[in-house]
């Protein structure tokens, strides 16, 4: 056991090592000059020249590769060619953001889901089964922009008791914990939480489902344990996987906000994305994927090794 | 070494392949419980009418879809002439949505289909040669699974750059991960079946052996896990175009529509919410019929 | 069946009638384990096993799950590659340039395998099933299929009902005996039966090994039957072979085995052997000790551990296979220090 979570960390180093290559590959592989977003395209050339040297652009690849990842290891992500501000700057801001909705969002949708499929497990084939199971079904096929977007007509357009867009009043993208910031909240929040609400609810049902039938649980009951025991028993031996599901939901959550932040314009991970994107700016881009994937393969982590710890069997 | 453990979906297919393949009473009694599910039958004829009216967009839709008219820009639903109202050029909006479906579903359809190839392959190989070829394989699609499905492919959308091709590639490139490692796990199983070894102890080479009796065995549940992956492929493909990384105006399609009627959801809410409406119902009815086909093919011998 | 003198064990003879001569055979199997998945022990799945087949004889393998039989077998038909040891068939060694070529032994040899169920491709019908083999070989599919045809009614199936028939659609017995024409379609001369009626209801059982039994005479065929049913070993075989932990520690004709036992572990699964004979019976101490570890062999002898009459000798040095020191024919041999002389144990007969 112990020395499979030795290996389970270690296998992390060559992993993120492959990830920082992708990203470094991918962000170059975009056509067109990385300096377009700073230099004007009328700019003489020794300008053009001297800002290339400035950025490293004028190094061979792989020289470049090294050089990012030397600076990358001592926590230096560059400087956003569009914004003239660090990345790391950049991200400080972002992150917070962007964790406060996907945090939000999988606790919600885990709570939710929970309920939902613990209900639709226990009540196994009755017509609350069968709704909440549509719940479900409902939330994994449903485009979440497009949510968001029924959402903000609802409920902005439509009554006007919630902001259409944005983090907090005037656009700030410092969070607050005060009642203006959580309006602006609700709506991303309930976007994001479908679906991990929707798997974790079919994750859930099939899991109850499962122990409930099992023989053991019927030999319990036989035992005269009360319902309140039995479902005890049930929740030790959801928790697992449910816990496993819910991290990974939480991990695509992270990485796959830019579509909600893009609707509601909040000013996370996902809109830094986009505009580097669309700016062209290589630094901030590399770093943003570069910090979201590495989130991910650190929550991958951190799922396999809870899982093991709470079930033996899982190692392999 | 330790590898993160499939996905539910991935197991099902995985557990679904040591499940013999049936005879010709098991394909009766699948259609015959398919006959009685009625949400099942519902929903196939819905998603067969969407698919039919976007492939026949041309046949149905009177206008055409290009055809702009700045008088009627976002004219609610019902207006003469345009059923469905009209869009923020003054395009009518049915004909978009008909001709919109053919852009939406080709990019969903299409990357799965190019996955299922090549990642199939990938993990047949991987599969069956074991040792270090499945592990070079296996270690380069964990990279490409340390990220999320969305983020790498706005990432390699974003470096591709716009374009109906390249988000196809991009999306393509996101499936085959995914489909690799199933077809993979199922592969190593069937390896190590007795009918394998007996092939082998028959003389019969490796390229045979694959032909023979492994591909029929793997294709069946990687199918079938390959189509539960359209309809994600679907809101994906929307999602990219609606985020300006796929479809390009004035090309009709659902996302893109979706993205470009954003800016107009005061003047006139209802119809901007339209394009994603058909995203959803495509969807939704998608996820119904397979999980109906699924519980109905469940069937105990 | 016995020729004109006894062979020494372990040297390698020019027995005319020999159809198979396996030398120190040997295959281990790494344990892999700690943080860098190195391999920290080997399982000693088979160990310096040599014995010979004659043309036209059954060979019975005995010994309990583990002891390496199903190695033994796989090893036989190159379905995994030995760490060491020599197979001759025919006496040419399989493998090299000058000797037999790997799909010709293929040819010679096949196997008949337990799990009848996933031992047939489920998506393939009967037919195909069984003119695989000949048509791998390059012979014309509709002379394979006539094979096939062919070989069916010969294990008692009826060609015309059974040739499109899958296998979900059979029953155990039914399924094995398409194993077994599917091993005659390439017509061997030498059937491994690894456990081949182990899986099947006992009247059905019979059934299949009186089949092959007819099939062994009217094709003229040579058998290694492998089980851990004594029983079934005894009707069938004409000489048995008993492993333990990846030895052999018994080998001699089937009265040698079971009426003139002298290994303390052949007697001991005797003992526990069902019989319906109220005459028939072993006085047999019981075995003592825990079950073995095929990863951690005892020192010496094997099986010293569970043996009731086990000496210091036995832990300090393996027997040698020799010939019985009892005077009972010259195919009896035994790997037991009771059984060799001047090994320092009380018990060797004076």
């Amino acid at each position: 056991m112990f020395a499979y979570l030795i290996r389970r960390v270690l296998y992390v180093i060559p992993i993120s090592f492959g990830v920082t290559v992708l990203v470094f590959a991918l962000v170059h592989m975009a056509p067109g000059d990385p300096l377009s977003a700073v230099v004007p395209p009328d700019a003489p050339e020794e300008m053009v020249q001297e800002l290339r040297k400035a950025y490293g652009f004028d190094k061979p690849l792989p020289i470049q590769y090294a050089t990012w990842l030397s600076r990358v290891l001592i926590g230096d992500l560059g400087v956003s060619v569009a914004r003239g501000r660090k990345v790391t700057d950049e991200l400080t801001i972002a992150v917070p953001n962007t964790f406060i909705l996907a945090v939000g969002g999988t606790l919600l949708g885990f709570t939710l889901g929970a309920f939902f499929g613990g209900v639709a497990g226990y009540f196994q084939g009755r017509w609350i089964d069968k709704l909440a199971t549509a719940i479900a079904i409902t939330g994994i096929s449903v485009p979440h922009y497009w949510l968001g977007i029924v959402l903000v007509i609802i409920f902005s357009v439509e009554m006007n008791v919630l902001p259409s867009f944005g983090m907090g009043p005037g656009g700030s993208t410092a969070w607050q914990w005060n009642a203006e910031n959580i309006k602006h909240l609700v709506l991303p929040l309930i976007t994001l939480s479908v679906i991990p609400m929707g798997i974790i609810t079919r994750t859930v049902r099939a899991t109850v489902a499962e122990i409930l039938n099992q023989e053991f649980v019927q030999a319990l009951h036989a035992k005269g344990l009360l319902t309140y025991q039995v479902l005890l028993h049930v929740v030790k031996n959801a928790a697992p996987t449910t816990l496993a599901v819910m991290g990974l939901q939480l991990g695509y959550l992270l990485g796959g906000s830019i579509l909600v932040e893009t609707v509601f314009q909040w000013p996370g991970t996902g809109s830094l994305l986009n505009s580097a994107i669309f700016e062209r700016d290589l630094p901030l881009l590399q770093g943003t994927i570069l910090i979201l994937a590495m989130f991910f393969v650190l929550l991958n982590l951190l799922v396999d090794i809870v899982q093991s710890a709470i079930d033996p069997r899982m190692v392999r | 070494m330790s590898r993160r453990a499939l996905d539910k979906n991935q197991q099902a297919t995985v557990d679904s392949a040591q499940v013999a393949v049936q005879s010709r009473g098991y394909w009766a009694t699948v259609l015959m419980r398919l006959g009685q599910d009625k949400v099942t039958l519902v929903c196939g004829a819905v998603l067969l009418t969407i698919i039919l009216s976007a492939v026949f967009a041309d046949a149905i839709a009177l206008v055409d879809p290009y055809k702009a008219n700045m008088l009627k820009r976002l004219k609610p639903i019902g207006t003469p002439g345009f059923p469905l109202g009209g869009d923020e050029m003054g395009r009518d909006m049915l004909t978009r949505l008909l001709y919109g479906g053919r852009l939406s579903l080709f990019m969903g359809v299409t990357p799965v289909v190019l996955a299922l190839g090549i990642g199939g392959l990938l993990g047949l190989v991987a599969g069956f040669m074991g040792g270090r070829v499945n592990m070079l394989i296996m270690r380069v699609m964990d990279v490409f699974y340390a990220f999320p499905s969305v983020l790498l492919a706005v990432a390699i959308s974003g470096a591709l750059g716009a374009g109906v091709g390249n988000a196809i590639v991009s999306m393509t490139l996101v499936f085959i991960p995914p489909l690799t490692r199933v077809t993979e796990s199922v592969t190593t199983q069937i390896r190590n079946l007795d009918y394998v070894e007996a092939a082998r102890a028959s003389g019969a080479g490796n390229l045979i052996i694959i032909r023979v009796h492994v591909l029929s065995n793997v294709l069946g549940p990687v199918f079938i896990y390959a189509t539960s992956l359209i309809s994600v492929s679907i809101i994906l493909a929307s999602g990219l175009s609606f985020l300006g990384l796929g479809t390009e105006p004035p090309e009709p399609e659902w996302g893109l529509m979706l993205n470009t009627l954003r800016q107009s959801i005061y003047v006139n809410p209802w119809v901007a919410a339209l394009p994603g409406a058909m995203i959803f119902f495509t969807s939704i009815t998608f996820n119904l019929l397979s999980d109906g086909v699924r519980s109905a093919m469940d069937v105990r011998l | 069946m016995s020729s004109s003198h006894p062979k020494p064990a372990g040297i390698a003879a020019t027995g005319s009638s020999d159809l198979l001569m396996v030398t120190g055979l040997r295959k281990y199997f790494p344990v892999l384990g700690g943080i860098m998945n190195r391999t920290v022990a080997q399982v000693q799945a088979v160990d310096d096993v040599s014995f010979s087949i004659r043309s036209g004889e059954v060979l019975g393998i005995v010994g309990e799950s583990g002891c390496g039989k199903s190695t033994t077998a796989r090893l036989l038909m190159h379905l995994i590659k030995s760490d060491a040891g020599e197979i001759a068939f025919d006496g040419q060694t399989v493998g090299d340039g000058d000797g037999l070529e790997l799909r010709e032994m293929r040819r010679q040899m096949q196997m008949v395998f337990q799990n009848s169920y996933s031992s047939l491709n489920p998506r393939l019908p009967i037919e195909e099933t069984i003119a695989f083999g000949p048509k791998v070989h390059g012979t014309p599919t509709d002379k394979a299929r006539a094979r096939a045809r062919d070989i069916l009614g010969k294990v008692g199936l009826d060609p015309g009902q059974f040739i499109r028939r899958y296998p979900h659609e059979l029953s155990g017995g039914q399924r094995q005996r398409v194993n077994i024409a599917r091993a005659l379609a390439l017509e061997p001369r030498l059937l491994i039966l690894d456990e081949a009626v182990s899986a099947l209801d006992k009247s059905v059982e019979a059934q299949v090994l009186n089949l092959l039994l007819d099939l062994k005479q009217e094709l003229a065929l040579t058998y290694i039957f492998i089980s851990h049913d004594l029983n079934v070993v005894q009707y069938v075989s004409d000489r048995v072979l008993v492993m333990y932990l990846g030895k052999i520690v018994e080998i001699g004709t089937v009265d040698d085995i079971y009426e003139r036992t002298r290994h303390p572990y052949t007697q001991a699964l005797l003992s526990a052997m069902p019989s319906m004979d109220p005459d028939k019976r072993i006085e047999t101490p019981p075995l003592t000790g825990d079950p073995p570890n095929p990863i951690n062999p005892p020192p010496g002898c094997r099986f010293h551990t569970r043996c009731p009459f086990a000496e210091a000798v036995c832990a300090a040095r393996e027997p040698e296979l020799e010939f019985s020191l009892a005077t009972d024919g010259d195919e009896h041999r035994v790997a037991c220090h009771m059984n060799t002389a001047d090994s320092g144990h009380t018990r060797v007969p004076a």
